[in-house]
């Protein structure tokens, strides 16, 4: 067909108009389903890191430019945990995200690696059950936890082959941590985790000791 | 050409990853697994019937300086289509498949198709094009990400096969790709010659 600028810009019309009618129609369509997936495999997350509870209240922090939810979960009114939903910009692959679930009484329960791109059979380690990373935190109190690996004067181990992946696992952990601080009213709001050394702030560690002593 | 032939051809003849070499950005980056190779045939073989089959209903309306804008428009329609079906009903997929299921919309296939087909056959014909394309992208593909799998993770679609610790983990990375990708291709045309 011939061109002309008339029947140019009424075709081009014509197919955008038809063309996002459609994919609107589709999107009202599916906006429901979408946001029950999403919630659903928000809450899957949660219980997973968390014993049973009954309700959740969401809260959200920015520490270091990232949005960090806090999901203060309850049973019957009592508070059995946080659930915080903690990222960082530095694994092998770009951004890893986690859920680490803390008890009411600070241990860590346990992690949930939600999205990653590390390396195959590497880095992805950090999401299988009962690896190296996860096993040196679980069950332990957060407060006495120093967010560093053993090659940086640390003592918590690291996958093998997989140093940066690791670090940035116990980064994202140690920023769920200072959430989890503010969530449950210990500190008013959250230091920020330095860079790639995912070292927590020592003073505030100490400074928790002491409080938790008291 | 008769309507077998039409598919055949896209399948064998005009093999789109193995003949043709055209998309290889999601060749290369899904097919770590044999599944996500499947997933991402399927999804861009749903992309091109649709878009096949609009394009050539529409040829005759879109004048020749604006075909290549007024298809574009019509395959990224398709692909968001595409793109919130699969979040909704299928999101375990479509977090595997991530980033690669918007850039269907710059698969070359697609637009490829359009020009070379589409746009100059009649609607049934262009949906025949777009299953045989589709077939043949999607058996690379899945053939492609068996093959990874077996050879880096020690499974297929899925299962272990107990293997894992003796394989080479190179063809679930990159480079493995290539690797896998060239020696199929030559595999493939030695096998079509015949």
């Amino acid at each position: 067909m011939k061109s002309t600028l008339f029947n140019m810009v009424a075709v081009l019309f014509t197919v955008t108009l038809i063309a996002s009618a459609g994919v609107g129609a589709v999107n009202m369509i599916t906006a429901d389903a979408i946001a029950e997936a999403n919630a659903a495999a928000t809450t899957q997350a949660v219980s997973n890191v968390l014993p049973e509870f009954d309700n959740t209240e969401i809260s959200e922090q920015t520490i270091d430019d990232m949005t960090i939810t806090v999901y203060t979960a309850t049973n019957a009114g009592q508070t059995v945990g946080y659930a915080v939903e903690s990222m960082t910009k530095n694994g092998f692959g770009g951004v890893i995200r986690l859920m680490v679930g803390f008890g009411a009484d600070g241990k860590i329960l346990n992690v949930n690696v939600l999205q990653q791109s590390e390396t195959p059979g590497l880095g992805t380690k950090m999401a299988d059950e009962g690896n190296a990373l996860l096993s040196s935190i679980q069950n332990k109190n957060s407060w006495e936890i120093e967010f560093k690996v053993k090659k940086d004067g640390g003592e918590l181990d690291a996958l093998t082959a997989a140093t940066i992946s690791s670090r940035a696992y116990y980064e994202a952990v140690a920023r769920a941590y200072e959430a989890y601080k503010v969530a449950c009213g210990y500190q008013e709001s959250a230091d920020s985790v330095s860079g790639a050394t995912a070292t927590a702030n020592n003073a505030g560690q100490q400074a928790q000791k002491g409080g938790q002593n008291e | 050409m008769n309507k077998m032939q039409i598919i055949l051809n896209g399948i064998l003849k005009n093999n789109p990853t193995f003949v043709l070499v055209l998309g290889m950005c999601p060749t290369l980056g899904t097919t770590t697994s044999a599944v996500n190779g499947l997933g991402m045939g399927v999804a861009t073989m749903a992309v091109l019937i649709m878009s096949n089959l609009v394009i050539s209903l529409i040829k005759n309306f879109i004048p020749d300086k604006v075909r290549i804008p007024a298809f574009i428009v019509v395959i990224a329609s398709f692909v968001t289509i595409i793109q919130m079906l699969m979040q909704a009903y299928v999101p375990s997929l479509y977090a595997s498949l991530g980033v690669f299921i918007p850039l269907i919309v710059v698969n070359c296939i697609i637009l490829g198709r359009a020009e070379a087909f589409a746009s100059k056959n009649g609607a049934m014909d262009s949906i025949l094009d777009g299953v045989g394309i589709g077939l043949g992208f999607t058996i690379a593909l899945t053939l492609i990400g068996a093959v990874r799998e077996i050879l880096g993770s020690g499974a297929i679609f899925g299962f272990s096969l107990g293997i894992a610790d003796y394989m080479p983990l190179v063809f679930v990375l990159a480079p493995g790709a290539f690797f896998v990708l060239g020696y199929m291709m030559v595999l493939f045309n030695k096998l079509a010659k015949k």
